[in-house]
């Protein structure tokens, strides 16, 4: 006999989608319009401003567009990698504990990136500009 | 989920072993690998970008990682992974906006051109940048 003194409505409450699914698509789409925008300037952005050394990647953040567009692409990707892998830690790893982690990690990882790259790229603009 | 062991007893959905590969599910999953391998890669570019702030030693240490032999493969295959997302991702977008593309023959021929797109262009633009700047 069964002790469940639960009514269906409580048993099956809380066990549905979480009502985040639709925000987090669009907040993907969104960051991925952003990054088709940025990408390709993104592509130029390093094979110019690697191809002389030291001085030649200064100079090129020392850009004004140059470092507020790499910062822009910046932003939108560890936006857009830490939305993805989101969904990749929660479809393949089902175990308590291990997914929680990975995903505060991913968080951590992404948003840690963006700050240290972010500074960097302001620390080059700043200090080539005084 | 709350425990790793699997107690549903009904029929499993066909994994990835039982599947017949075709263009737009192999499109769909490297849609994902490729995903996962941009995010490793970012972290290439970022110790490169974290380098230009650290300083001229620190940058021609990382400059000399990124054209060592290593460097340079691991260097093209982001760009390529790169490259298959990007094109992946906007036909995602036509498939989410103006609901395009989703005619069978269409999706599979869509498919096999964001292979060949992100192979073709990681070769053009990597010999443009080694060659012409």
């Amino acid at each position: 006999m069964s002790t469940d003194f639960k009514t269906p409505t409580a048993a099956a409450r809380g066990l549905g989608s979480a009502k985040s699914g639709t925000e987090h698509h669009i907040r993907q789409r969104v960051s991925a319009i952003a990054l088709a925008l940025l990408v390709p300037w993104f592509l130029f952005a390093v094979i110019a401003a690697s191809r002389s050394g030291f001085d030649g990647a200064t100079a090129f953040f020392a850009q004004p567009w140059n470092a507020i567009l790499m910062i822009l692409t910046l932003g939108a990707a560890f936006y857009h990698m830490r939305l993805g892998m989101q969904v990749v830690v929660e479809d393949y790893l089902g175990k308590a504990g291990m997914k929680q982690g990975l995903l505060i990690l991913n968080t951590f990882v992404c948003v840690g990136l963006f700050a240290a790259t972010a500074l960097s790229v302001l620390k080059i603009w700043i200090t080539a500009s005084v | 989920m709350s425990g790793s062991e699997w107690t549903d007893p009904r029929p499993m959905s066909p994994h990835l072993q039982i599947w017949k590969w075709h263009w737009t599910m192999a499109a769909s999953i490297f849609h994902r690998v490729t995903g996962v391998g941009n995010y490793l890669g970012a972290f290439l570019i970022s110790v490169w970008v974290i380098s230009i702030a650290a300083g001229p030693e620190a940058y021609g240490v990382v400059e000399g990682i990124m054209l060592s032999p290593v460097g340079q493969i691991l260097l093209f295959f982001w760009l390529t992974s790169l490259l298959f997302h990007f094109a992946n991702g906007i036909r995602h977008m036509i498939w989410d906006g103006p609901k395009a593309g989703f005619n069978p023959k269409t999706a599979s021929a869509w498919s096999v051109f964001n292979f060949a797109f992100a192979i073709v262009a990681a070769a053009t633009i990597w010999s443009l940048a080694t060659n012409l700047f």
